[in-house]
């Protein structure tokens, strides 16, 4: 057995000194994750509010400045200003002063006053999805409302009320849960990248031609360069959770020694598959190149923007091959919903199990020496 | 040429060595035998396969056919025992820049697996036998040429093998380091250790005990450097060679080529290597120089160097491969 992994202590050692060694490097590739989440933390709302909004009141009588107060009041829309006519009302939309559009016909008031139903137009630009559903929604709201207040008699309860109550993140703020899932992305900076170079490295330069002529066992090679990473990786999780806990106030639920521990595979497989993408790749810029590749699917595939369970089949399986995602789960479940192990241990199974297959790869590629001259 | 004997005796058996990739054969049918404690001296142009063949005795390349044992070993059938038993030293300076002489040393010593107190033991001694000591917190990316090979042989003679590769050791550092590096080869060599060397300096070739030429792919020179100079196509029978040591070379040249019984000529520095007919009167050439208005400084006999005898046979087998062609 120690045979499989011959030469795993004499590569840990020399990794260890390379990065002493150039420790400004690993200082700034610790850094660099810690600016983007300051960045990206204060930056990015995913919550819609203020939209803004031109109003054309034609009506202008009491019951439609009623209406218009309401839209004010809900903290969605920010009237800009008043229209004077369609045409103006339909410019300041296709010219994006205004994403929304709200004209309230000359009879609106006589029609209400009838107990006549009355029509409201609501223009909406669609440019922006998230936008128009949110704009779609509130003032839908407001609409039926209006209408239960003008039939039901002041004594009248309304028969059927919905009270929603969100449970974790009751104030739906951003960071708690724009973060955790962030965690995942900002970690692949210290693993995936760094690991990405290790093997090449020693390709440019003639080493490993070298290292082959000695006993080192494959395993006992990815192994040793993987480790010293895994510290640095581990580390930078620690820097990581704790801004997210401290300068960002995200509360975390459930245990961070859980958190800690189910985080290790995920820095596992990161680190197998740069090690994976540096004994693919000839040179370090493909290296690069290849690294770049892991970001967008852990972006977009993981759940970290978009639901996954809104995702096309085809779409929605690539996410289960991607790490992130299962990460994203185990973060979002501790911090925000704090779960326990029973609840996650799965992702943290799939995640390891992904690491091995990763590694297992990339060592017959050695033992076959193909990445030989 | 042909390889005999009991492999296990030898440092090296080769028998019949092919490596081809794809349709082209780089190496095509090579067989040759090191004996122990030898200094084997492995010469060929650029490109003709001799890094092809090293790679294929420590068992990096497979053998397309033939078969190869080193220190004994079958190198199909156990090219990690091969790796253990040898050292390896490639063409590029393969030490890690970015840590020091004795980093180098401590990584390649922990790699082969030596205990703690032998590796300490094994370091020292390779200090010491190499003159590494002033420059042991320096890193390896400071030394210049002749220090880098000094440490990369120190690297691979760590876990103390019997029988060395070096490619192109001396390949790109200056002449002072290299017969330092000479120096050292021969010491070691005293201690019975076999070296496998290739390098295009002919002076380097002279000190071997034994030379074998490779011309693409196929071995066409195998022997000591003595008696290669006494093949027949290098010195055919019925000719010897001489020296025209003369300041008018290319004047001198000119004029000899003319001269019946001179076969061959060319120019060495300041004087001509000639090819003439046995018992060709040497005063009569003078005389006959001497008329054309060339002052002769003198005219000896001459054994014929290496170079001589590679610039032979490569010419004998292109001749062979063009006639072979038409």
């Amino acid at each position: 057995m120690t045979n499989l992994f011959r030469g795993f202590g004499a590569v840990f050692y020399k990794e260890v000194l390379h990065v002493r060694r150039d420790s400004a490097t690993f200082f700034f590739s610790l850094l660099i994750p810690l600016l983007q989440m300051v960045l990206l933390g204060f930056g990015i709302d995913t919550n819609v509010r203020q939209i803004n909004t031109i109003v054309y009141n034609a009506d202008g009588r009491r019951e439609s400045r009623e209406l218009i107060d309401r839209l004010k009041n809900s903290d969605t829309f920010h009237i800009i200003r008043y229209a004077e006519n369609d045409r103006d009302l339909t410019d300041a939309i296709v010219a994006g002063k205004a994403r929304v559009g709200v004209k309230v016909p000359v009879d609106y008031s006589d029609r209400l006053l009838h107990h006549m139903g009355a029509q409201v137009l609501v223009l909406i630009d669609g440019s922006d999805s998230s936008v128009a559903g949110q704009a779609i929604n509130v003032t839908t709201a407001i609409g039926l409302d209006e209408s239960l207040r003008r039939v039901l008699t002041s004594q009248n309860q309304m028969a059927v009320q919905m009270r929603p109550k969100i449970l974790f993140n009751p104030d739906s703020r951003s960071p708690n849960f724009f973060l955790p899932g962030l965690t995942a992305i900002l970690l692949l900076n210290v693993t995936t990248f760094l690991t990405a170079f290790a093997i090449v490295r020693e390709k440019e330069k003639g080493t490993l031609e070298q290292l082959f002529v000695t006993p080192v066992r494959p395993f006992g090679l990815l192994l040793g360069k993987i480790l010293p990473y895994f510290g640095i990786g581990f580390f930078e999780l620690c820097l990581i959770l704790t801004s997210m806990r401290f300068i960002f106030r995200v509360p975390i639920h459930g245990s961070v020694f859980l958190l800690a521990f189910l985080s290790m595979p995920y820095i596992f497989v990161s680190l197998s598959l740069g090690i994976l993408i540096s004994s693919k790749a000839g040179t370090q810029s493909e290296a690069m190149q290849l690294a770049f590749l892991t970001i967008l699917p852990s972006v977009f595939f993981s759940g970290y923007i978009f639901p996954r369970e809104t995702m096309p089949w085809f779409f929605r399986a690539i996410s289960y091959l991607v790490p992130a995602s299962y990460f994203i789960n185990i973060t979002r479940g501790v911090i925000l919903r704090g779960a326990g192990i029973q609840h996650l241990w799965t992702d943290a199974l799939a995640l390891f199990a992904m690491g091995i297959i990763l590694l297992v790869v990339a060592a017959r590629r050695f033992q076959n020496k193909a990445i030989m001259p | 040429m042909a390889s005999s004997g009991n492999p296990a005796k030898a440092a090296i058996q080769a028998d019949g060595l092919v490596r081809r990739f794809g349709k082209v054969t780089a190496v095509d049918g090579i067989s040759f035998r090191v004996e122990k404690g030898e200094i084997f001296g492995f010469l060929g142009p650029n490109g003709s396969g001799k890094t092809t063949v090293i790679k294929m005795l420590i068992g990096l390349l497979p053998l397309s056919a033939g078969a190869a044992w080193v220190e004994g070993l079958d190198v199909r059938v156990n090219p990690e025992g091969v790796r253990e038993r040898i050292g390896y030293m490639s063409q590029k300076f393969s030490l890690y820049d970015d840590l020091t002489v004795a980093e180098n040393l401590q990584f390649y010593g922990r790699i082969y697996g030596l205990p703690p107190d032998r590796l300490k033991r094994r370091i020292d001694d390779i200090i010491q036998l190499n003159g590494l000591a002033p420059y042991l917190n320096r890193l390896a990316a400071h030394l210049s040429g002749g220090w880098k090979q000094r440490l990369a042989l120190g690297c691979a003679m760590l876990h103390e093998p019997k029988l060395l590769f070096l490619d192109e050791p001396t390949a790109g550092i200056d002449p002072v380091a290299r017969r330092q590096l000479w120096d050292l080869l021969f010491e070691l060599s005293g201690q019975g250790i076999t070296f496998f060397v290739t390098t295009h300096y002919m002076d380097e070739a002279e000190r071997c005990n034994h030379v074998a030429y490779i011309y693409y792919g196929k071995l066409i020179a195998d022997g000591t450097p003595e008696a290669l100079k006494q093949l027949p196509d290098v010195q055919p029978a019925g000719t010897e060679r001489i020296e025209i040591a003369t300041p008018e070379v290319t004047r001198a040249l000119r004029v000899a080529r003319k001269i019946p019984g001179i076969r061959s000529a060319t120019i060495f520095g300041e004087s001509i290597h000639a090819l003439v007919e046995e018992h060709f009167d040497l005063t009569d050439l003078r005389g006959k120089l001497q008329s054309n208005g060339i002052h002769v400084t003198e005219i000896r006999p001459l054994t014929p160097s290496l170079e001589d005898v590679f610039v032979e046979l490569t010419a004998k087998h292109q001749s062979l491969e063009e006639t072979a062609r038409d």
